[in-house]
């Protein structure tokens, strides 16, 4: 579904990802592990485009999107939850799921809402709170949330545990699994290297800019390198 | 500790209070002859501003015990403990407000007097303003120091206009606001990339720039000098003067029949006035309802949220530097036929920020607060006149009281929760 060829980025002169090759199908899910200045959220940027890859290919369900401007990359069906979150701090919760559905019809809209509802009965609560009130779990469900309002056929989660009580990360991960059972494509990248390599179908391992290891989660998850680097052991 | 911490912070203030009100109170410039003298103030304005200085010392000392037996005092206001009224309620009564007050607008200039029927023009030319840098401002989060710029352009559009192809009022309000409109659009390409302090530099550039050139321009602008002659609008062809202009005209006294009257003039303008800022005000508050003023909103709240849901940034923010310079270039058209002559003079950074301050003051993406705070921007150094020099020193202190006050402005733009049928 996402395929990224030989992807090069540069900050100005310095390349901070060297040839990265990742592929992602139909209905999967993929976590990509790294430590902290891996690239990996140099690799999202770059699949949004910005900054634009300076080699290399991007394809998305076959169409290269490699060049495209940012905006039109993220309507062609590719939502994310922007790492931090990102939910815009003074608008209601329902305005920011609106703004997550603003290319679409207004039939549509309350019908993807009605599904975040369901997905998180919490923020049907907090329907008309400003979002900067609310806590962290909640404002991670939201920007969830409203990724999901613009029914993509894949989701793209930038650390989506970053500083959540382990409580609110189990039931964020579940309903990760609950997306990919809907039949949304799901790419995880995380530091949380167990909770996304134990959900995930395949992973990838990130290390300076370079894809080092490719397996399938479970495998990943046995592999003595992995344990030691990221697992603690 | 927390004694010589107070100690020192009120010896402070006091000190601060004789640098500042020595030089302004305490010393004259006196004419003797031909040479100026500088004379010191007589001994009861030494004393008094001694006093002050105690008075502010002695305040800042026991500041907090002074709060704390403030906070136990019962509230005299009435309305403190009340519930807050529903959404739904607290917006019908907005709505008759609104309507009482534009009524009352209407009827009020036939029984007022000259003078306040032109300072309220003035202040409905600051409405205009101040709903469109609302726009940028408010609702996108686009610091401009330089909107004055689009008013200058919509002023000087008009007055040119009519001084090289004789264009009346109400051809040159839509030109001049279209060109107005126009500038806006082009100073948005080059500050698409640029956020907060950045873009706020820029803009003052370019407001300083259109300035500078209307200045220097002489050949076209008249530089310094202005441009003078600029016609009053005409109702339908009729001009209010007392011996018609332009011919083919007629004057408006004599198609009705009446004696001849210099004050249907004025209010005749304070009414186009209130035309055009009603219709500002309307048409903003449409554009905020739709797509894009979600789109601005959201802009401002977090621009990598917006672009990452595939807003695209380039025409959020070119299309509220555009609509909110088109409603400069409104009010600019209208300036310029009330004072009938125009020069740079009237388009300085100053103006920019007044504009700015009524924006903050009223509560950024507020129509309502802007509304009321453009009326009492313009108003208060009007009645604060008999105070005649210390007029701006009241002035700046009543903004710095109401910002400490109030920070969030006069009427803080409320969230209306938005309420969709159920899907079928």
């Amino acid at each position: 579904m996402l395929v990224l060829d030989n992807i090069h980025t540069h900050y100005g002169k310095i390349e901070a990802l060297h040839g990265v090759s990742v592929e992602i199908k139909k209905g999967e899910i993929v976590s990509l592990i790294g430590a902290n200045g891996a690239g990996k959220t140099t690799m999202l940027m770059t699949v949004c485009g910005t900054p634009q890859a300076s080699a290399g290919r991007i394809t998305f369900q076959g169409r290269d999107i490699t060049h495209q401007p940012t905006a039109s990359i993220m309507r062609s069906g590719i939502a994310i939850v922007p790492e931090g979150r990102r939910v815009f701090p003074g608008l209601t919760v329902t305005e920011n799921l609106h703004m997550g559905g603003f290319f679409n019809t207004k039939a549509e809209i309350s019908k993807s809402q009605a599904h975040v509802f369901e997905l998180f009965p919490r923020l049907k609560e907090r329907e008309d709170q400003r979002a900067g009130t609310m806590s962290g779990g909640e404002q991670q469900m939201l920007a969830i949330g409203r990724a999901l309002m613009s029914k993509p056929q894949m989701i793209i989660l930038d650390e989506p545990s970053l500083g959540l009580a382990p409580l609110v990360i189990k039931q964020i991960f579940e309903i990760i699994g609950q997306l990919r059972d809907e039949g949304i494509t799901v790419f995880l990248v995380e530091q949380n290297a167990n909770q996304a390599l134990a959900l995930a179908d395949r992973g990838y391992v990130l290390e300076t800019g370079k894809i080092r290891l490719h397996d399938t989660g479970k495998n990943l998850l046995a592999n003595p390198e992995v344990r030691k680097a990221y697992l603690g052991g | 500790m927390m004694a010589a911490q107070n100690v020192k912070h009120a010896l402070f203030c006091a000190i601060i209070t004789l640098v500042i009100s020595y030089p302004i109170l305490g010393l004259k410039l006196e004419a003797a002859g031909i040479r100026v003298v500088l004379t010191g103030a007589d001994a009861s304005t030494l004393v008094a501003i001694v006093a002050a200085a105690v008075a502010v010392f002695v305040f800042q000392l026991f500041r907090d015990t002074i709060f704390k037996g403030l906070g136990r005092l019962p509230s005299f206001s009435p309305l403190a403990n009340r519930e807050p009224m529903s959404q739904e309620k607290r917006a019908r009564v907005e709505s008759i407000a609104l309507i009482l007050l534009l009524m009352a607008a209407l009827t009020w200039p036939f029984f007022a007097s000259r003078g306040s029927v032109d300072l309220a023009t003035l202040v409905l030319i600051y409405v205009m303003l101040a709903l469109g840098l609302n726009v940028v401002v408010g609702l996108a989060g686009l610091l401009d120091l330089g909107y004055v710029a689009f008013y200058a352009v919509g002023a000087y559009t008009f007055a040119l206009l009519h001084q090289y192809f004789d264009f009346t009022f109400w051809q040159a309000l839509f030109v001049g606001s279209g060109l107005a409109a126009f500038t806006g659009m082009l100073l948005g390409f080059p500050v698409l990339r640029l956020r907060g302090d950045y873009l706020a530099i820029v803009t003052l550039g370019f407001g300083e720039i259109i300035r500078i050139l209307l200045n220097n321009w002489t050949q076209l602008t008249g530089g310094p000098n202005g441009i003078g002659g600029i016609p009053d609008p005409t109702l339908f062809g009729m001009e209010f003067g007392r011996r018609v202009k332009e011919e083919g005209n007629i004057s408006f006294h004599e198609f009705f029949n009446i004696p001849y009257d210099s004050n249907h003039k004025i209010i005749f303008l304070y009414l186009i006035a209130l035309v055009l800022a009603t219709f500002t005000a309307l048409v903003i508050r449409r554009f905020m309802k739709m797509p894009v003023g979600r789109a601005w909103e959201a802009l401002r709240e977090d621009e990598i949220a917006a672009r990452s849901l595939g807003l695209n940034r380039t025409s959020i923010k070119l299309s509220a530097f555009t609509i909110g310079a088109f409603f400069a270039g409104f009010a600019g058209t209208v300036f310029a036929s009330k004072q009938g002559f125009i020069s740079p003079e009237s388009f300085v950074f100053l103006e920019s920020a007044i504009i700015l301050a009524i924006v903050v003051l009223g509560g950024m993406g507020s129509q309502l607060g802007v509304i009321l705070a453009a009326i009492a921007v313009t108003i208060l150094p009007e009645l604060a006149r008999e105070f005649s020099e210390y007029r701006m020193l009241i002035f700046g202190a009543a903004m710095v009281t109401m910002m400490v006050w109030r920070p969030q402005g006069l009427m803080p733009v409320r969230r209306i929760p938005i309420k969709l049928k159920k899907a079928e």
